[in-house]
């Protein structure tokens, strides 16, 4: 029988000094008996004979004298098989469906191990997701961590709705979706369980759920619980999964909020000096492993406070991530979905696994080209600002004819529209078309020759 | 007893009492699993210790085991195609013990032992060996003849020569009799904080070539010298990194992952391999060592991996070699230090960072240079490290303190990253403190006037900045055509020669010869056209001229190994031109 120790020193925020305590290792999970039931913490730090806990539920009510902590000497574990599927849990990996408990012989530490960089295989497969501003510009791949910048108010989750809906079929029946939620709002996660019930995929969908109202620490573990499962679905179950966590920045908040608890020295604009260390142990569950049939794509979403590209948040998360989708609030009150700001957005890993062979031979020059002739159309929209379009040179109102048929007929998308790649490649053909052949100059004249429509 | 006793765990960092018998920086092993650890600080009978490896699981009570010497690598052939963990742990070993993912307890395991080698001896009994001269060596890969040195410090008459044969690295191969014996195998074990000695530094006078026209041509790096390549995300310092990895003229290659993505580790290991040395034909894996230690691998183990590469490239060094080593990232090493640091609740300088991060970072980069061996021999290490300076703005403290011990600053910039000119490199502000100390090897090497035509192409650009300003506020149009003119030229160097593909076959590697003749024909074509121009030819004519598009496609359309290609566009050009000026001298 496992010990219980009663010697509660402290109570502070989310966290428990207990001292006299013998035997506790790092890092294990304790169950605290309270009057109103029993809530789990995990030990954060040890101190000769005290050791810190910080608590998963609310710590309202705790009192220092009717408290017994016991310790499991286990780190939290979740157990796996795949029943999992089509169920909801909270943060903390219990099931809140009325569904019952998982039961299984596998059980999974939520914190994960590194993979090993030489048993990792490099992603190479593209996934179409029908939206031609993500395929052709910044093309996801199989395996890939590719976030959202969002804003409040964006439309994100609409966005990430649209790439669940339609990058589906490519996958065929071997995929599975795992969706982390951290601190989002009760409609949102309505949302998205509608949407996933609409497309027909709730049966291949494993929730987790920490909403705005739920206990802050709870949700440091979301994302590691919802990676597990996420885990044991593509290498255990050879699943292509794609994970969907929302959103990164309430989890930055939980981390901060955590950290200044525990009096630690705080780095930019108070986040933990860890905060790197810590988001990349979450990031850095994406991959493929070689010699498994499965896949992990993560599809973070974040809020930029302030719209703010350079908050810590989006700012580390853009050091570990490949890539990053951005959303501009500009582009969406001209009332065009998605608004993705192209230019700050990129897919470090599309480069080997597009053109020839994957999509097509023009792919890359083509959204090199797009890219090159977009800034430039931003330059001369500066320039007809200050000095009236009708001064404009012939060849810059060309570029105000691209600029503008880029907007409304590439980046533009209706919600159920869904576009292939090729016919996104050609849609990008048709609109450069309206430059001047030799304006092209990211193109390689024999590809210019080839499918230039002018 | 001597063992300490585990009193405080937090992290990485933990602390424990009865340790007055150890040393500082001493390496012990932890806890019943015993991890890797590191002794950082000693108070009376209390240690602190960082662990290279997860410490979830660790109890109050358990032991810290000395081992008696400092954090150490093992330095000998099994190095080269490697890919270690940041403590010089062969992945792939790992990989064997724990499978797919990574676990703590392996303990120290290093390069291969049990692998022969077959090894060729260069002395024979009774000659006197001094310290690090070679005695013999082994083919370890096809490009890299590893010499087994005799160890600094060590020196004496040569008492027996193992017959040549196979041996693995265990064995001793070599006695030496001085005031004491000296038993010699196949490797050698250096602390990995300490500089390996050299005889003397030499002047930085050749450069290291990387095939890169942005860097070759503007803002070279010397063998033996420092760079720094600092940008927000997405600007391509990892891509930039990984291009000098591929084609930088040095010998040997030390990249080293620090913090930084598991994917592009993996990258490196897949393409490597498949990837062709345009000098010797030959697999760049036969010259490149790899060190990973991605973002979620333990904290601690970050701060070492930047030590154990520079030891690793310093032991090449001592062969003869040119060696470069890539650090991509040190902000992430900078971080591990901030976060190392915190936990031992030492008093923060700037943003958080330990206030010793100048020394350290000196440290560091001054571990590169021009050498002459203690055998003799002329060799280098060249450091080029990323930079990750959070937000992208570099007035943060590790870019500031990075750039007052690098000699170039390869500064990437978000906006030519936004359009997708690539490399990334801003030419206003980065720069190369060797101009003036390759001048002479330019000049013997590659042309006269090679830094001539550069400066006069970076004017060029200069005047184009200045130039935009105005176009910004009242367009293009309204500036006289020599004004028009610079900003068609600027247009011609940054598309037609700053631009690079690194996915294109030919354009990835670019000979000096041949960047040199590209600028040759753009300041060739600025001439003409400035004459043009002061003769009355509009600007809108010299722009749909063909030799306009030939320059701006020559690094496509021109090989490499080009015969008489210059030659030819060079007479199209001049040709060109007469025409033109016949016809507006008819008028």
């Amino acid at each position: 029988m496992q010990k219980e120790f009663l010697h509660v020193e402290k109570i502070e925020g989310p966290l428990l000094i207990l001292s006299e305590v013998e035997d506790v290792s790092y890092d294990e999970i304790v169950e605290i008996k309270t009057r109103d039931g029993i809530k789990h913490g995990k030990v954060v730090q040890l101190y000769e004979d005290k050791a810190i806990i910080q608590v998963f539920e609310t710590t309202s009510g705790l009192s220092v004298k009717d408290v017994a902590v016991k310790f499991t000497g286990k780190p939290l574990e979740i157990s796996l098989s795949k029943d999992i599927l089509g169920r909801i849990f909270n943060g903390f990996g219990v099931p809140i469906d009325g569904g019952g408990p998982i039961f299984s012989p596998i059980k999974m530490n939520v914190n994960g191990r590194p993979i090993n960089p030489v048993a990792r295989k490099y992603p190479r497969n593209y996934i179409q997701t029908g939206i031609s501003a993500i395929d052709l510009l910044t093309t996801l791949i199989r395996g890939q961590k590719l976030p959202i910048f969002s804003g409040n108010g964006l439309p994100h989750n609409e966005i990430a709705a649209q790439i669940i809906n339609q990058a589906k079929i490519a996958d065929g029946e071997n995929f599975a979706i795992v969706f982390g939620a951290m601190g989002i709002k009760h409609d949102d996660a309505h949302y998205f369980t509608k949407m996933f019930e609409e497309s027909g995929v709730l049966e291949r969908v494993v929730m987790f759920l920490n909403l705005a109202d739920d206990p802050v620490v709870e949700r440091i573990v979301t994302p590691r619980c919802a990676l597990t499962a996420a885990e044991y679905l593509a290498f255990n179950e050879d699943m292509h999964v794609l994970v969907v966590l929302s959103d990164m920045t309430s989890y930055c908040e939980a981390l901060r909020e955590i950290s200044s608890a525990r009096e630690e020295v705080p780095g930019r604009k108070g986040y933990p000096g860890y905060l790197y260390s810590d988001l990349a142990s979450i990031y850095e569950r994406a991959g493929i492993i070689e010699g498994s049939k499965g896949s992990i794509t993560q599809i973070p979403i974040l809020t930029m406070p302030n719209d703010d590209i350079t908050h810590p948040v989006p700012d580390l998360t853009g050091y570990i991530t490949e890539g990053q989708i951005v959303l501009s609030r500009e582009i969406y009150q001209r009332n065009i979905y998605p608004p993705i700001n192209i230019l700050p957005s990129l897919s470090r890993l599309m480069k080997d696994g597009i053109g020839e062979g994957y999509t097509r031979e023009d792919h890359p020059s083509v959204a090199n080209q797009v890219f090159a002739s977009y800034t430039k159309y931003q330059e001369v929209l500066a320039l007809a600002q200050v000095i009236g379009e009708d001064e404009l040179s012939s060849i810059d109102k060309k570029y105000m004819e691209f600029g503008r048929a880029f907007e409304d007929k590439f980046l533009k998308h209706d919600f159920y529209e869904e576009r292939s790649i090729i016919e996104s490649i050609d849609l990008a053909w048709s609109i450069l078309s309206i430059l001047p052949k030799n304006e092209l100059d990211r193109i390689e004249p024999k590809l210019l020759d080839k499918y230039y429509k002018g | 007893m001597d063992n300490g006793i585990i009193t405080y765990i937090n992290g990485p960092v933990i602390k424990a009492k009865n340790m007055k018998n150890f040393r500082m920086r001493e390496m012990v092993a932890v806890g019943e699993k015993k991890l890797i650890g590191e002794v950082i600080s000693i108070y009376e009978d209390f240690g602190t210790v960082q662990v290279y490896e997860e410490t979830a699981g660790l109890k109050i009570g358990e032991f810290v085991y000395p081992t008696g010497k400092p954090l150490s690598v093992k330095l000998g052939p099994g190095i080269i195609g490697n890919i270690f963990d940041g403590i010089e742990r062969p992945l792939n070993k790992i990989k064997e013990y724990s499978g797919n993912f990574i676990n703590e307890g392996i303990g120290l395991i290093s390069i291969d032992p049990n692998k022969r080698w077959k090894v060729n001896f260069l002395v024979k009994e009774g000659e006197y060996l001094e310290e690090g001269q070679p005695f013999a060596y082994v083919e370890e890969t096809p490009l890299i003849k590893h010499y087994i040195m005799v160890p600094p410090k060590v020196k004496g008459r040569v008492t027996y020569v193992a017959a040549d044969s196979e041996y693995c690295i265990e064995d001793v191969i070599l006695k030496l009799q001085d005031d004491k014996e000296y038993e010699l195998k196949m490797y050698q074990e250096w602390p990995v904080r300490i500089p390996r000695p050299v005889k003397r530094r030499f002047p930085i006078e050749k450069p290291l070539i990387t095939g890169q026209r942005v860097i070759d041509t503007f803002f070279p790096i010397a063998k033996g010298g420092t760079a720094a390549i600092p940008g927000g995300f997405g600007t391509g310092k990892t891509m930039t990194q990984h291009q000098l990895a591929k084609w930088s003229d040095a010998d040997v290659i030390v990249y080293i992952g620090c913090g930084e993505r598991g994917n592009e580790m993996t990258e490196v290991l897949e393409d490597f391999p498949k990837l062709i040395d345009p000098n010797s034909n030959l697999p760049l894996m036969n010259r490149t060592i790899l060190i990973a230690n991605t973002s979620n691998m333990p904290v601690a183990a970050r701060e070492a991996s930047i030590y154990t590469g520079i030891t690793i490239a310093e032991y090449f060094r001592d062969m003869g070699y040119n060696v470069a080593i890539m650090a991509d990232s040190t902000s992430r090493w900078a971080e591990a230090l901030r976060e190392i640091s915190g936990r031992l609740e030492e008093m923060p300088a700037e943003e958080g960072y330990p206030a010793y991060l100048a020394s350290r970072l000196a440290e560091f980069y001054e571990r590169a240079g021009y050498v002459e061996t203690l055998s003799g021999k002329e060799a280098s290490v060249s450091i080029i490290g990323a930079v990750s300076p959070a937000g992208g703005d570099f007035s943060e403290p590790v870019t500031q303190n990075t750039k007052r011990f690098v000699s170039v600053f390869l500064s990437l910039d978000r906006n030519l990253a936004y359009s997708r000119h690539y490399p990334a490199i801003n030419w206003l502000s980065s720069y190369s403190g060797y101009l003036s100390l390759l001048n002479d090897w330019y000049r013997k090497n590659v042309s006269e006037d090679f830094f001539k035509l550069r400066g006069e192409m970076l004017k060029v650009l200069q005047e184009e900045n200045k130039l935009l300003e105005i176009v910004k506020l009242v367009g293009e149009d309204v500036l006289p055509d020599d004004q028009r003119l610079i900003l068609e030229v600027a247009r011609l160097i940054k598309i037609g020669f700053l631009q690079q593909n690194a996915y294109h076959p030919e354009d990835t590697y670019v000979p000096l010869h041949k960047q040199y003749n590209m600028l040759r024909m753009i300041k060739l074509f600025y001439d003409k056209a400035l004459f043009a121009i002061k003769k009355g030819v509009p600007i809108g004519k010299i722009r749909q001229m063909k030799g306009y598009s030939e320059i701006l496609k020559m690094k496509y359309s021109i090989p490499n190994e080009y015969k008489d290609e210059f030659d030819n566009l060079q007479r199209n050009i001049e040709e060109e031109f007469s025409q033109i000026l016949k016809s507006y001298e008819g008028d």
